[in-house]
């Protein structure tokens, strides 16, 4: 869970602002910004493969960073984040395509049609906790996938829908080094408003939901309230997510948004780390590279020893199995995530040869 | 033509519904003495049914030799299941239980395919496959027999619960963990018990609905198909899973045929249960027979 990271010494702060700034200490602020530099730079360097595997990062942490919002940050359980994600793929889609919105407007603009579609489906959180919720966004999964195969109108049925690429002033950003662009600004702004939302008074209204709701109603926390709005900007989150995915890929089919999906997202932010925003990043990456990591292993075994026909054929599951197999062993031996992980190198290195 | 149908349709629901109660009873059970909410139900009925249709098939043992093994590997299963997976996690709050067993679900479904392949497997025969005429309706022999293996599946928990000693130690770690122990129970023991138990029946059930269906990793979904069933019966009452797995048995083909006969609509059978699953939870969130413990805010 979220916790005071280290603050090095002589870093005290004398007045509330000061204490509720986005950056802790100004050396977290340089080393944003200079990660930031490094990922703009980036796509001189790399190579398209690995370039649209920092995009998929960029997407799907969007969309994960919503869901430890809700999951991590107010305590509530969603095992629906990907009908939610599909839905603003879906929703950007028919805007553009139904009323010739430009894509640009209508990314986020599916982004408030998720909210409000979120806001729908969160009612029952208002009413229900922790496993009764988790069984109702369950069913809100498949609920949607169903409405995804049958509206036509909306989804293009089981043929899917068309997603135009994104263009700019007469340019088209259909290429991986262009869209990695627009997804790292998408990541930059979805990530500072995540991040500023939690020093607000709602985020920690949401912090307060999730620690202890009996003491937070008392201190005038609105819990119904608070409960369908955090699931509201998950949703807004999810639905961002989704439609820059509808748009990378030109074409949307409801085929991707299944149960699957939302295991996986919840695996990002447990692997991550509940409740940290840098650590959803990290769970996303992890998560995205963990099939890339599973395929390279088994090519290495097949490398030692031989062709085996039965891996090669299933590769496929061994990928699934060890996305199942990572979130149980995260959550045996660090139910922090890697973020806590992370923490600890860092107070290792700080006072490496004399560890006392 | 359309009372038959209705009638046939009612009759399956009624046979699935019973598996259905079979399986919930199993995640009552789990539920009920473990706190613990398995998202790997159905994976138990997957592995089941493919252990017994390995032994069967590749092994050639007779089934009434396979079929005492299955049970026997799964009870090993659901114990070792218990003890290195779910044991540490005591205590731990209800996301990460709830994501273990979903993780787990996971990996055990990959690994299944990756093994046996996706496509179903007919089982050998081991029961005529005719349908013989019960009123005038026809009825798979197999689903006979499920149905009569569901009845004493479900007299056989009720006695255990009622009268053995190790069914009272369970009803009473239910109740309260701490006082079970205090008085000379075994909580570990009863855990180990609670999965073992629900491995075996789970796969007891898989492999009837093998039989009928073949094995095939759409097996799982029975795991899914059984929340609508215990949100209906109440998350801890083991009458209310029986009640609710019949109720959902019998609603999904109603469904199917409502949508046949006059709606047309395609896919309300799978669909149908979720929607009376968001409705009970919103006005009736402890179920028919649960206990109205749960926190309304």
């Amino acid at each position: 869970m979220i916790s005071s990271s280290l603050i090095p010494c002589g870093q005290f702060k004398t007045t509330y602002a000061a204490d509720t700034t986005i950056f802790l200490t100004p050396a977290s602020r340089y080393w944003c910004f200079a990660g930031i530099l490094l990922a703009a730079a980036s796509p001189l360097v790399l190579s398209n493969y690995l370039l649209a595997l920092m995009i998929q990062i960029g997407f799907y942490g969007i969309a994960a960073l919503g869901l430890n919002i809700l999951v991590g940050c107010t305590g509530q359980i969603s095992l629906g984040h990907a009908a939610f994600f599909g839905f603003g793929a879906f929703a950007s889609a028919w805007l553009n395509n139904s009323f010739g919105v430009p894509v640009l407007l209508a990314i986020p603009l599916a982004g408030v049609m998720t909210t409000l579609l979120g806001l729908l489906f969160g009612i029952p959180a208002g009413r229900l906790k922790g496993l009764y919720l988790a069984i109702a966004t369950f069913a809100s999964q498949f609920i949607l996938e169903d409405f995804f195969a049958r509206a036509n109108w909306f989804t293009g049925g089981s043929s899917g829908a068309m997603a135009n690429p994104i263009s700019l002033f007469g340019m088209e950003l259909s290429g991986d080094k262009s869209f990695f662009y627009v997804v790292l600004f998408f990541v930059v702004v979805m990530y500072l408003l995540g991040t500023n939302l939690l020093r607000t008074r709602d985020g920690r209204a949401f912090v307060a939901v999730r620690d202890h709701y009996l003491s937070a109603e008392v201190m005038g926390i609105n819990l119904t309230k608070y409960r369908i709005l955090s699931f509201g900007i998950s949703s807004f989150y999810a639905g961002v997510g989704g439609a820059l995915y509808g748009h990378y890929l030109g074409y949307v089919s409801a085929e991707g948004f299944t149960i699957l999906l939302s295991i996986q997202f919840l695996g990002m932010i447990i692997i991550g780390g509940m409740g940290s925003v840098m650590g959803t990043l990290m769970g996303t990456a992890f998560m995205v590279l963990l099939p890339e990591g599973t395929e390279a292993a088994v090519s290495t075994i097949k490398h030692f020893t031989g062709d085996i026909p039965a891996l090669t054929s299933a590769l496929a599951y061994i990928k699934e199995a060890a996305i199942g197999l990572a979130i149980v062993l995260f959550l045996i031996f660090e139910p922090d995530g890697l973020v806590h992980r992370w923490r600890l190198i860092k107070s290792y290195w700080k006072l490496y040869p004399f560890s006392y | 033509m359309g009372s038959s149908l209705f009638l046939q349709l009612l009759v399956n629901g009624l046979i699935v519904g019973t598996l259905y109660g079979v399986v919930a009873m199993c995640f009552v059970l789990i539920y009920k003495s473990t706190q613990v909410v398995n998202f790997a139900q159905g994976e138990f009925l997957l592995i089941g049914a493919w252990t017994c249709w390995w032994l069967v098939t590749s092994m050639a043992l007779p089934f009434y030799v396979a079929f005492p093994m299955t049970f026997l590997f799964m009870m090993v299963f659901g114990i070792a299941l218990q003890m290195i997976v779910l044991r540490p996690l005591i205590g731990e709050p209800v996301i990460s239980v709830i994501m273990v067993t979903i993780g787990l679900s996971i990996f055990f479904q990959a690994v299944m395919k990756s093994i046996f392949g996706v496509w179903a497997q007919p089982f050998p025969e081991i029961f005529p496959v005719k349908s013989v005429d019960i009123l005038g309706l026809s009825v798979q022999p197999a689903y006979l027999m499920s149905l009569v293996v569901s009845v004493v599946i479900m007299g056989a928990f009720a006695w255990f619960f009622k009268y053995s000693r190790m069914g009272l130690a369970m009803r009473a770690t239910a109740f309260n963990q701490q006082v079970a122990q205090s008085l000379g129970i075994s909580v570990k023991a009863v855990f180990a018990t609670a999965w073992a138990i629900s491995a075996m029946v789970s796969a007891l059930a898989g492999v009837v609905v093998g039989m009928v269906n073949g094995v095939s990793s759409a097996l799982s979904f029975f795991g899914i198909k059984v929340f609508p069933a215990v949100i209906v019966g109440g998350l801890d009452s083991i009458i209310g899973a029986v009640v609710g797995g019949l109720i959902i048995g019998v609603l999904e083909n109603l469904a199917e045929y409502a949508d046949g006969q006059y709606l047309h609509v395609g896919n309300l059978y799978t669909v149908a249960p979720f929607y009376v699953l968001v409705i009970i939870l919103m006005i009736k969130p402890y179920g028919l027979f649960g206990t109205k413990t749960i926190e309304r805010v």
